[in-house]
């Protein structure tokens, strides 16, 4: 069976009406699953195509404040090899004035014991470990992931509540 | 990039902020929580999930939510770091479609297979596995039922699992997914120095000179250990960085010798070094002459296939003999590799002959100390073995070995696979602390710890994870239980083993995972599942560091933990139901008992109360059980190796430290084993000591080259290799379920060497489809970005349900470890 992107949205919306336990089996008549394939697996779903990557330099907001922040361009034939950084051209100390990009974290010049150096730490120097571009696409499964702010804001909110 | 076009973006940015958000910006928003009654998070330490390099991870908990993750600055491994996945684990729990009921496939109320999943009880599912066990039992015995577990167990699971299968179901069938990941590694450690795992540890890498990458991909697979490497590299400019790899990745970027090789010829390469090291007289001869021993082995030994595959015909050792070897001298061994001259290696392999000489330099001179990585490219290899056997070879013959800087290390996929699958010994052959099930001492002794009587545990080899999915398809292996992994799209050859073996009538699979994965999707019963931070665990990673963490959250209501699991289905059986009479009469006191009161209320595992689990910690297993069991399965696991040069610390000591290297001996850490003055179990006066082999002498390996099981031909004309990606983790099954780290690396492509699309009329993005002897599957072509492979090999992640890679990959497997090469096929790629 077939599940289109309608029809998981549908489960989705569905998922979130019923909030129970099982709602993740919503069709129960459904034998597929895996939700990351939505078909059988003797089945093949035509690949979407290669998706753009998101290049509209907007920052998103992390999850949480040491979360890397994902990178808002694309970066291709960005080169960061022995000889060069192309990161470092925008996000390093001393070009931010010029560029405006924001600069890499201080944590960035911490060597392994917590020292800090002139410049930035050789352990960080391949940014691509922590920072990823994000493609264009919606994502493949919700995340109830519940942001900290919202959570504080709920305590705030409900102690208001109890003093009235 | 210019100012002018900065500013342009920032207006931008704020048009599009305000419109993503749909409103002002509230001034009450604004305002900054202070007090810290509701901004204090609850930190904690643990592991990271994924891989083997072990990072230490705080994990910030409010409410009984995880919220936020980052690298735990206290840990010697990381120091402060994480990876882009470690960074995210904070989301791995939360996908919207976590399990929390068990589904049976049913029609009509009944279970069928090919009934549609249906929500059932805990109660309800343990009945149905019970009985199909025991029908299984009945009709084929212990061989028919069969378990497949995980790198990705804790230390306890995989102990628990390990004994319950072994001593309770007398089946021996039991296998880790570490089999598709390490089993070489260990055939070669075993093999070379008749003890399992590495010598030296991470803290070669800021005493060495040279480090030499052989098939691995550490930028990508090894991240933190990465940045390890890189700072060495670049904040000590006289060292130097050799990849090896069949094609161009990101780790080439740090090289300052990148050698793309020819499929399979690594063989080569090794023993031209060592034949360098020998033509230009380096060999350090006194530590040859004291502590290495020569033997030539077995060869022709086939390729793990099914027999009446034409390459098994035609194999003339690929029976018992395949592990064999007969002693030679120095200067046999000398004649042996002599063969394999720069001249000859550069044709075979395509590296020139200087970027060889220039490898080989880094091992023969004696004042460089030298670290070679490997995973995967050696390890998933139908030599893979040997390809251990001859790394070694080159340090041995140099004595670049157990000191600091001088490093063969072979390092691990999997955050447990050294800690779970291979010290506990959840493998088909073994039992824990290297002991293996067909010797009579080792059964013995596992016996008597196990209090359980003697002859429990059957001496013959089970069926391993490749031999697990054709018994299945043969219809030999009936009930099956798959946990923490997700092997439908992990093994080779799913159109031919997997899939049919899953979905043969004669069998109920019974799948246990947080997730609703492929695997889950072929299973009969699915079991929800607890992961992570949502139960207490040990794992064990790469360099012998065994680390501890508490159950932080509740998991969601509904799934339990593996151990759980495990542990509530043995109560479903009484003793007589699964041994033999002559053999409960060797114990009689244990007539009438269940299973579970024999494996784990036996006194031993459940010794130690519950109080002893502090008093503000979570720990849903032991307070279910009534007593601590984590503490007691880890006491009782660990006085199999306590003494063997196996030693543990003491349970507790390890939730208070970042890990522990073990042999850990009068409370310290041992960094480097086999050398004196650092190894406590090496003989005063020897100063290095291979003490795993009776005579303190690892052994130098004369092993050819072989060529591959299938290469390019005419019309199957690329090699196909396969492996992962950063920001995916295995299957993808917690990390694409992340939206930035699906969004990262949304889909599978197939990359491709630009000429190799032109010839074929394919631009970038067109579909295609890999086609092999076994099956296809479709994707997209890619010409740039990561990946740059030559011409005549294309590379695709697995990761990607949607995309099943492995339906095209073949089983061939290293005869003597029984692991897949996944790295090793011939496609061909054809428009749709």
């Amino acid at each position: 069976m077939k599940i289109s992107l309608t029809k998981l949205t549908q489960y989705t919306v569905v998922s979130l009406v019923m909030l129970m336990p099982i709602s993740h089996v919503v069709n129960a008549e459904d034998k597929d699953v895996a939700t990351l394939r939505n078909a059988a697996l003797d089945d093949q779903k035509k690949p979407s195509a290669i998706p753009k990557v998101l290049n509209k330099d907007v920052k998103q907001v992390r999850n949480y404040p040491m979360q890397p922040p994902v990178i808002p361009h694309h970066i291709r034939n960005y080169e960061i090899n022995l000889n060069s950084n192309k990161c470092m051209s925008c996000h390093s100390r001393h070009r931010t004035g010029e560029s405006q990009a924001p600069m890499v974290s201080v944590t960035h010049y911490m060597d392994r014991d917590g020292n800090f150096l002139a410049e930035v730490s050789p352990r960080r120097y391949f940014c691509t470990q922590c920072h990823a571009t994000q493609s264009d696409v919606p994502p493949l499964v919700e995340n109830d992931f519940v942001d900290m702010q919202s959570m504080m804001k709920a305590k705030v909110s409900n102690d208001k509540t109890d003093k009235h | 990039m210019t100012i002018n076009r900065r500013a342009f973006i920032k207006a931008n940015a704020v048009a599009a902020a305000a419109t993503v958000a749909g409103v002002s910006v509230p001034a009450s928003a604004s305002n900054l929580i202070t007090s810290s009654d509701v901004t204090k998070l609850k930190w904690d330490k643990a592991p990271c999930r994924f891989c083997g390099t072990g990072c230490s991870v705080n994990v910030g908990v409010m409410d009984g939510k995880v919220v936020a993750t980052h690298g735990d600055i206290k840990s010697p491994v990381n120091r402060g770091l994480n990876c882009i996945k470690g960074y995210f684990l904070s989301k791995i729990m939360y996908g919207k479609d976590r399990l929390t009921t068990p589904l049976l496939r049913m029609k009509n109320g009944q279970f069928d297979k090919n009934g549609e999943f249906t929500p059932i009880s805990w109660d309800e599912a343990f009945d149905i596995m019970a009985e199909k066990t025991k029908a299984t039992l009945k009709e084929k015995g212990p061989e028919g039922i069969g378990m497949f577990g995980s790198g990705q167990w804790t230390v306890f699971e995989g102990y628990a699992a390990s004994k319950l299968m072994k001593a309770g179901f007398r089946s021996n069938n039991i296998d880790p997914n570490a089999r598709h990941c390490m089993a070489s590694a260990v055939g070669g450690f075993m093999r070379t120095f008749g003890i399992d795992e590495p010598m030296g540890c991470y803290d070669d890498i800021e005493e060495t000179d040279a480090m030499v990458l052989w098939g691995s991909n550490m930028a990508e697979m090894h991240p933190i250990l990465w940045t390890r490497i890189t700072d060495r590299r670049l904040s000590a400019p006289h060292v130097k960085v050799a990849v090896l790899s069949t094609f161009t990745h990101r780790s080439c970027d740090l090289a300052d010798n990148a050698m793309i090789f020819t499929p399979q010829t690594d063989l080569a390469i090794l023993n031209f070094i060592a034949n360098y090291i020998i033509q230009t007289d380096r060999v350090n001869k006194d530590f040859v002459n004291k502590h290495t021993n020569f033997r030539l082995g077995v060869t022709d030994i086939g390729y793990g296939l099914r027999p009446e595959h034409p390459l098994e015909q035609k194999a003339k050792n690929n029976d018992k003999r395949a592990g064999g070897s007969t002693p030679i001298n120095f200067e046999e061994y000398a004649k042996f590799v002599s063969t394999y001259t720069a001249e000859y290696v550069s044709e075979l392999s395509g590296v020139s002959i200087a970027k060889l000489n220039a490898l080989a330099e880094l091992y023969a001179d004696p004042k460089i100390k030298v670290c070679s990585f490997w995973t995967m490219g050696f390890n998933q290899h139908t030599r893979g073995v040997w390809a251990n056997n001859l790394v070694y070879n080159i340090h041995l013959l140099t004595g670049k070995i157990s000191t600091p800087g001088n490093s063969p290390f072979s390092l691990t996929g999997q955050p447990s696979a050294c800690g779970t699958a291979r010290e506990v010994g959840t493998f088909s052959h073994r039992l824990p602390a290297d002991m293996v099930v067909n010797n009579d001492k080792h059964r013995e002794l596992s016996e008597k710890l196990w209090k359980i009587p003697y002859g429990t545990i059957p001496p013959k080899p089970g069926y391993h994870a490749v031999l697990q999915n054709r018994k299945l398809k043969d219809g030999e292996l009936n009930f099956y239980w798959v946990q923490c992994n997700n092997n439908m799209q992990a093994a080779a050859n799913m159109n031919e083993e997997g899939f049919p073996g899953y979905r043969n009538p004669k069998n109920f699979i019974v799948v246990s995972d947080p997730y609703p994965t492929v695997t889950a999707q072929a299973a009969d019963l699915i079991l929800p599942t607890a992961m992570w931070v949502e139960k207490e665990g040990v794992y064990g990673n790469a360099e012998r560091r065994t680390q501890a963490w508490y159950q932080m959250v509740e998991a969601p209501e509904g799934a339990k933990s593996d151990l759980w699991q495990l542990v509530e289905f043995s109560k479903r059986f009484k003793i007589e139901e699964v041994w033999p009479k002559e053999l409960l009469d060797k114990n009689p006191s244990y007539k009438g008992k269940t299973m579970y009161e024999v494996l784990y209320k036996n006194g031993q595992v459940d010794r130690f109360s519950i109080n002893q689990v502090p008093s503000d910690r979570l720990n849903d297993e032991a307070r279910h059980f009534g007593f601590y069991i984590q503490k007691g399965l880890f006491e009782e696991y660990a006085s199999f190796g306590r003494g063997k040069a196996h030693d543990l610390a003491d349970y507790d000591r390890y939730h208070q430290e970042r890990g522990l290297r073990w042999p850990v001996v009068d409370g310290k850490e041992t960094l480097w084993r086999f050398k004196e003055g650092y190894d406590p179990y090496v003989a005063p006066g020897s100063d290095f000591q291979f003490y795993g082999k009776k005579d303190g002498r690892a052994i130098i390996f004369a092993l050819p080259y072989e060529p591959a099981a299938e290469s390019p031909d005419e019309e199957y004309d690329f090699w196909l290799s396969t492996g992962r990606v950063l920001e995916h983790w295995h299957s993808g099954s917690m990390t694409q379920r992340v939206p930035e780290l699906y969004k990262a690396v949304p889909d599978a492509v197939v990359y491709m060497h630009p000429d190799d699309a032109k010839e074929r009329g394919m631009r970038r993005g067109d579909l295609v489809k890999l086609v092999s002897r076994r099956g296809e599957v479709q994707t997209r072509v890619e010409t740039r970005g990561r990946n740059k492979p030559p011409r005549g090999l294309v590379f695709m992640p697995w990761f990607d349900a949607s995309r099943l890679v492995n339906k095209v990959t073949l089983d061939a497997t290293d005869p003597l470890s029984k692991e897949t090469d996944f790295k090793k096929c011939a496609v061909k790629v054809v428009k749709v």
